[in-house]
């Protein structure tokens, strides 16, 4: 199995969880984790500005947060497109160096249809960045009964894969039938707007990520470990139990599209 | 040259595995069971203690098999057991809805080598119906292996509720028997099974399922104990072995790692369930 597969972990966020006591999220603590699991580099997001009505102070936390950290951990803020001067946060997020932004419609009661979503899948592509989404953040059948955001849907993700050519989603958290009905509906160039994190796909004896290395190719898939609320040492054992034939499988690469002009990219 | 186990070169028991029949409806059935040996020799898995759930709803329900199913799925898993006996050891699956043949079904594989009994929620955990099975499990030393769905109190379809409250019931009625509940993390609050089964000694969860929440081991080893846990994979191996590396950077002593990957097993499993291993 070659390293290189991880070293940059996308699907990380530091912050306490709403509905359950998660143990010590915090960047020196996954700075610590990331030395002990070989992980070298991991974009943030911030856990509790999911569940704000505005993601900006949270925002702000974060950048705060992962200040002393800035040589292995990326910020990736909350972009949210119904919300007022949601634009000069994205473009905050830009200059703050961001590869990616977080957007959680089912959390903000967007369907999905919504056209501001479409809009900000659009503007984070012309601004160089991706934008993160994620399917789930616990299993359905252990939620809050105050957490009713639902799953992510397919429709949602594959509208905003359709949205234009600019856009670049890497999509956390998705189990194979989610990732295969998704991808089956896309035409092959939008396809490859797509990337998927390995955090929540079945390996042996099912073998799930196995066949979709094989049916949809592991350069689709990148490294996630959903870091604090999953175990960092799920998507390692995953990839290591792939059979024989599989192991040096090759992971895509979560940084596309390289920022315009790395020169002005001060953390990189 | 074989490579290392990458679980550790000491013993490992999975103390829940399922294989799949050719009568379970799906065409790669062999493959699953094929790639169940193939990760299981990877990890480094000394013995799959494993069940086969009927025709996994090809002919009657999963949860719910008919005892026609039962009794085909038990043979085919005597079947695996036979032609690898030196990995797999076998519960015995039964619908307590059907009592006669439920034990009957019992007494007959044990006869033949089932060292556990598997029970999936077709009758709500605590139900009288039980009684019987557990009765005879006792009898034979045989640990009892319930599906569980952690924290759930009201119905969805296709199981019972059976959670660790139910079966802390059904444990308080039969304390010779020993009770698996199964997958602590396949779905559900595990953290509610933890404080549910906490005063009741003749319940050990199994560690299996999907979940990898963090929190969830250390939890479990707070409130029940290494001696009271089970290593288990279920039907991803992949969550077993991150489990078993969470486990090792906790930093829990040696005999606490070693309880809970094998030796829990041994002492639970009737006396020679495991050749070469002995707590």
């Amino acid at each position: 199995m070659s390293e290189d597969r991880h070293v940059l972990d996308v699907n990380t966020l530091i912050g306490t969880y709403p509905f359950r006591y998660v143990p010590h999220p915090d960047p020196d603590v996954l700075v610590r984790v990331m030395e002990r699991e070989g992980i070298a580099r991991a974009w943030v997001g911030h856990l509790p500005t999911a569940f704000h009505r505005d993601p900006v102070p949270g925002n702000a936390q974060l950048l705060a947060a992962l200040a002393p950290h800035r040589a292995v951990l990326d910020p990736v803020p909350t972009v949210r497109p119904d919300w007022p001067r949601w634009e000069r946060t994205l473009r905050d997020s830009v200059d703050a160096g961001a590869p990616a932004v977080r957007a959680y419609p089912t959390h903000w009661g967007m369907g999905p249809h919504d056209p501001d979503m479409q809009r900000l899948a659009l503007a984070s592509g012309d601004a160089g960045v991706s934008l993160l989404l994620t399917v789930r953040f616990e299993d359905l059948r252990q939620r809050h009964g105050l957490d009713v955001a639902g799953d992510l849907t397919a429709a949602a993700i594959r509208t905003l894969a359709r949205a234009g050519e600019q856009v670049r989603l890497v999509v956390t958290a998705a189990g194979r039938e989610l990732v295969e009905e998704v991808h089956w509906s896309l035409t092959p160039e939008e396809q490859g707007r797509v990337l998927w994190d390995i955090s929540w796909i079945w390996g042996p004896p099912e073998d799930h990520l196995a066949k979709l290395f094989t049916t949809i190719g592991s350069e689709r898939f990148c490294f996630g470990t959903h870091w604090p609320l999953r175990l960092t040492q799920a998507p390692r054992a995953n990839l290591d139990l792939l059979p024989p034939e599989l192991l040096d499988s090759r992971l895509g690469d979560p940084r596309w599209p390289l920022p315009p002009d790395p020169k002005n990219n001060e953390h990189e | 040259m074989t490579a290392a186990p990458l679980g550790g070169s000491t013993p490992l028991v999975d103390a829940h595995a399922h294989f799949y029949p050719p009568f379970a409806g799906r065409a790669d059935w062999a493959d699953v069971n094929a790639a169940r040996f193939r990760a299981g020799e990877r990890v480094g898995i000394s013995y799959h203690v494993a069940s086969v759930l009927g025709s996994y709803g090809f002919t009657s329900p999963t949860y719910f098999p008919s005892p026609h199913d039962c009794t085909r799925g038990n043979d085919y898993m005597l079947d695996v057991c036979a032609a690898e006996p030196r990995r797999t050891r076998m519960y015995v699956t039964v619908n307590p809805n059907h009592t006669a043949h439920a034990l009957a079904e019992v007494t007959r594989c044990v006869a033949r080598g089932a060292i556990g009994v598997k029970l999936l929620a077709s009758r709500r955990a605590d139900d009288a119906l039980l009684d019987p099975i557990c009765e005879l499990a006792a009898e034979h030393h045989l640990p009892v292996l319930h599906h569980i769905w952690q924290h759930r109190r009201r119905e969805w379809p296709n199981q019972e509720i059976s959670d660790g409250l139910d079966l802390g019931r059904l444990a308080a009625r039969h304390p010779r028997t020993t009770f698996v509940l199964a997958h602590l993390g396949g779905g559900g609050d595990w953290a509610h099974t933890l404080a549910a089964v906490k005063d009741i000694p003749n319940i050990v969860p199994d560690l299996s399922g999907s979940g990898v929440d963090r929190g969830m081991l250390d939890a479990a080893l707070i409130e029940l104990g290494a001696d009271r846990l089970l290593w288990a994979c279920d039907l991803t191996i992949e969550t077993g072995l991150a489990k078993l590396r969470a486990l090792e950077v906790i930093g829990m002593p040696k005999a606490q790692l070693e309880a809970i990957r094998w030796r829990n097993a041994v002492r639970l499993f009737p006396p020679g369930a495991f050749p070469g291993l002995s707590a």
